[in-house]
């Protein structure tokens, strides 16, 4: 049994007959081909599957692809414009806001709702908008700075 | 701004350089396991234990088998003749127990692989699992190390009824003169808790056999590529010159994967059985269960000193939790406490036992820091408290009791040899920054209203750089091939394996410095057993301390050779090679890197005694360890209503020798101390009586999230080790390393009005919150 949807994904719209029970992120990753997010629990709590959906960032390991149907949806491969980096993915390189990558996509996606949401957050904002993200590598403190300095460059 | 430009001529080690291998990660581009991708390629997913204990009497797969969509199902016995999990350490009298890659009879841990389904998808292999039906006679279990060595415990092997692995001896000195002249004694039980290293990538692994070639390529999430060729070859019976291993891009391994795992064996096996290429990805559930936990100490640690704080003699037993059976260096762990024992004191009087005690758990062995922090906690615990029974300042009898800068090389009771030092600089700068005195009176005046602040500090040494090839399992050397292209370009292969550390960046900068060339022209290739020469792999701080310098050395046979063929096209017999070029000393003339490398390989004319190309191979095997150190003081407030801890300081200074990238470095101290806060404050592996592990998820296993980190203020004093031309200590370790004892340290201060003499990790709230509550009622 199959259901049919239809979701943009970065600006291309793709169209798919999928399981009911198949993951949005697994659809993602395995129909569309998208590989940037990841899968590091599968119970939404570590964060590295985060997409923006209509807007908003969503773990996409806990809906169903069925669900997403008719969403409008940016991955971490659609952040980079016209062979440009965004400023956030500039702003994690300058900082070194990364050592293994694994949960590099999850937390840039979260940074972009972060400062969509405030373009000038406290520390303690940017720290309690990074929760729902783990990062076993860096301690946090040049993903802060790397969430800092997005701010400054979008605000320059 | 974090970086710096750098122009062509400027030296490009000491800058804070942003990484090389970045571009790849910050836009999704980067090729994890997972996101490999083959022609036909099935799925694997395994069948574990729910049991702790239990005999299997009887599996039946036939409703799997009859899934569409299912190509196979295995069971121990299919795989019987398959080899078993390997274990590389030797201790005298190791009793090993052998670990077939799925269960036979009997289960002895959670998570225990009983059969595995593959399938043409994910989602089918896990419905094949679910419809396999075992039954099991369950036993009793045992999860708890002291309990596990009581006389009436139920064996986790039945052939070993007292659940003892091995027991190890060491001392040096006079360790009973040492306690018989002692003023104080001071003594106390300290655990150093299992934990359970989550990295964010979990474990997982392609296997794809080619049968008319006899070759098989395996990718896998390891740090240790070469060591997972050739075990898994040898285990196999399969050629090591066709077994390709590659490990992708590799989503921290934190010590977690350097053992080779039951699973790597198993799908290159099943890959030979159905002749597909066959994938399984570990889940997170199956991460906390099946691969490596950390630490597992009890310890008895007996301090001897004397009444001006001179410590003169220390006594320790371990018991180790080993879990169920071992993987590649389990029982070898807790013999690098040993060696760290004395920390960075003088101590001449040791005396060290272990016991090392199976239970019905996943196997411990090499978690960041491994063997160190657990004997770093315990000096610098006990060290306090003997401050604390003398009435000396914690920094005071630190000072008394390092070694000194006149002494080194320092030889330890336990047999090492401390390359060089300034212990008492960073302790000294850490203090200075924190404005020590002044924040000891503010802890008076803080007292005076009831407030509970603490003031912690650890100094800590480590062992790195593994190592001199005799004191490791699979040899400690480190190989790098560097080969300059006929454009100049430069490829540099390395043996080391990083997964986060960025020597892609810091070996750039070496290459670039040493040939004069930019660093955008040097590009470092790692972790594929077919294009780099045999190499250890990236654990134990060692991957710039031991590869850099083969790098290094590589790099000078290259320049000898690139002179040779610069004389020849300048016709002169004096040149001095530097900044990518090569003049006559007495003429002035010069030629640039780019044409020598075109001469070279063109080869119209060769210098004397000299092969064309540009290619060099070094192998380096270090002669020593290397000892990096440091302080680390915390500030620390706890709430007297709640229990919770609030880091308000957390000053890190770490002396690692020479620095290449400076931001590379501060990343790695944060990321050690959020491991290091996170083992002194939240994590605990716990099993409950039955061998069920309750944290066994994110949501029971509190991970440091960014809100409750705090900053941390970082700095470094430099101390170049001789053992190495670099000059180069290694950094990967030394946060966790020197964060647990300052954090525990700062909280027992804080308490300390309250009678506190010591607390067992973690502190969590509902921890300090019911021992302050019983004082209330007292």
């Amino acid at each position: 049994m199959t259901e049919s949807i239809t979701v943009n994904i970065n600006g291309t719209s793709y169209s798919h007959e999928v399981e009911p029970r198949l993951l949005l992120i697994h659809y993602l990753r395995e129909v569309v081909g998208l590989t940037g997010p990841h899968i590091g629990c599968e119970t939404s709590l570590c964060g590295a599957c985060t997409v923006e959906l209509n807007g908003k960032a969503v773990k996409s390991c806990s809906m169903f692809a069925i669900q997403a149907d008719g969403a409008k949806i940016l991955t971490i491969e659609g952040m980079a414009a016209d062979g440009k980096l965004h400023k956030i993915q500039e702003a994690f390189w300058n900082e070194h806001g990364l050592q293994c990558g694994f949960c590099t996509p999850g937390m840039i996606m979260t940074t972009k709702q972060i400062l969509d949401r405030n373009p000038n957050p406290t520390d303690q904002e940017i720290r309690h908008g990074l929760d729902g993200n783990l990062c076993r590598c860096t301690g946090y403190q040049h993903i802060v700075n790397a969430v800092k300095a997005a701010a400054r460059a979008a605000s320059a | 701004m974090a970086t710096t430009t750098i122009t062509k001529t400027e030296k490009l080690v000491g800058k804070r350089i942003r990484r090389r291998e970045d571009p790849r990660l910050i836009t999704g581009t980067a090729t994890y396991v997972d996101d490999i991708k083959m022609p036909g390629m099935l799925y694997a997913a395994i069948l574990r234990s729910p049991h702790a204990a239990a005999k299997i009497r009887s599996i039946d797969i036939s409703k799997a088998k009859a899934l569409k969509g299912v190509h196979a199902v295995f069971i121990g016995e299919d795989t019987k003749n398959a080899g078993a999990v390997p274990c590389g350490a030797s201790l005298p009298g190791l009793r090993v127990p052998h670990h077939n890659l799925l269960a036979i009879d009997r289960v002895y841990l959670v998570g225990h692989p009983v059969a595995v389904v593959v399938a043409t998808d994910r989602y089918i292999a896990r419905d094949g699992v679910e419809l396999i039906e075992v039954e099991y006679e369950p036993e009793a279990a045992v999860a708890d190390p002291e309990k596990a060595l009581a006389n009436d415990a139920h064996p986790v092997h039945p052939q070993w009824p007292d659940n003892v692995a091995f027991t190890f001896h060491q001392e040096g000195g006079d360790v009973e003169k040492a306690f018989k002249e002692a003023d104080v004694i001071v003594k106390q039980r300290i655990v150093s808790q299992r934990l359970i290293p989550n990295s964010m990538e979990t474990r997982g692994v392609v296997a794809d056999w080619k049968a008319a070639e006899r070759s098989m390529t395996l990718f896998t999430s390891t740090q240790a590529p070469h060591l997972v060729r050739s075990l898994v070859a040898q285990i196999l019976g399969l050629e090591e010159n066709r077994f390709r291993v590659v490990a992708p891009e590799v989503g921290g391994g934190f010590g977690a994967k350097i053992q080779t795992y039951a699973e790597e064996i198993l799908l290159a096996w099943i890959s030979m059985k159905v002749q597909k290429p066959v994938k399984w990805i570990e889940s997170r559930r199956e991460n906390f269960l099946c691969t490596i936990h950390g630490r597992g100490h009890v310890d008895f640690y007996e301090i001897a000193a004397k009444r001006d704080g001179t410590i003169t003699g220390i006594k320790l037993k371990i018991i180790q939790d080993l879990g169920a059976y071992f993987t590649v260096l389990t029982p070898a762990i807790p013999t690098l406490s040993v060696l760290m024992m004395p920390g960075l004191y003088r101590t001449p009087n040791i005396s060290a036992d272990i016991v090392g005690a199976f239970t019905n758990c996943t196997p411990t062995d090499a978690y960041r820091g491994a063997g160190r922090p657990e004997a770093t906690h315990g000096i610098e615990r006990m060290v306090d408290m003997v401050a604390a029974e003398l009435k000396m300042d914690p920094a005071e009898i630190r000072l008394k009791n390092f070694v000194r800068n006149e002494e080194f090389p320092f030889p330890t009771a336990t047999g090492l040899v401390y390359d060089s030092g300034d212990y008492s600089a960073p302790l000294k700068k850490a203090m200075e920054m924190a404005s020590y005195d002044q924040l000891r009176k503010e802890q008076v005046e803080a007292r005076k209203q009831g407030k509970l602040m603490g003031i912690g500090l650890c100094a800590y040494g480590e062992i790195c750089a593994f190592g001199p090839s005799p004191a490791t399992p699979a040899g400690g050397w480190e190989s790098a091939t560097v080969k300059i292209e006929p454009s100049g370009q430069v490829t540099v292969l390395t043996g080391i394996s990083p997964h986060g550390q960025g020597e892609e960046t810091t070996f750039a900068q070496i290459t670039g410095d040493e040939l004069g060339v930019g660093i955008d022209d040097v590009l470092v290739l790692h972790g594929d057993t077919s294009m780099v020469p045999y190499g250890i792999g990236t654990f134990g701080s060692r991957s710039t301390a031991v590869g850099g310098t083969a790098l290094y050395y590589a790099l000078q046979d290259l320049k000898a050779k690139i002179k040779k063929f610069g004389a020849m096209l300048l016709e002169s017999e004096d040149v001095t090679y530097a900044n990518g070029q090569c003049t006559d000393n007495k003429t002035g003339k010069s030629v640039g890197f780019k044409e020598i490398a075109a001469a070279a390989y063109r080869a119209m004319k060769l210098p004397p005694n000299t092969e064309p190309g540009l290619v060099a191979t070094h192998f380096w095997e270090p002669p020593n360890f290397t000892f990096p150190f440091g302080a680390h003081l915390v500030v620390t407030d706890v709430d007297r209503d709640t229990g919770n801890v609030t880091i308000r300081r957390y000053i890190a200074i770490d002396d690692c020798g020479n620095i290449l990238n400076p931001l590379i470095v501060d990343g790695q101290v944060h990321g050690g101390v959020a491991q290091g806060i996170g083992q002194a404050l939240w994590e605990q592996a716990v099993y409950d009586d039955n061998g069920q592990l309750v944290t066994g998820e994110f949501m029971d296993y509190t991970m440091p999230r960014a809100h409750m980190m705090p900053w941390i203020e970082s700095g470094h004093t430099i101390t170049p080790t001789p053992v190495n031309p670099l000059g180069v200590k290694g950094v990967g370790e030394a946060g966790t390393i020197g964060a647990s004892p300052a954090v525990v340290n700062s909280v027992v201060d804080a308490l300390s009005t309250l009678g506190v003499r010591h607390l067992d990790m973690p502190l969590t709230p509902e921890k300090l919150w019911k021992l302050m509550s019983a004082g209330r009622n007292a």
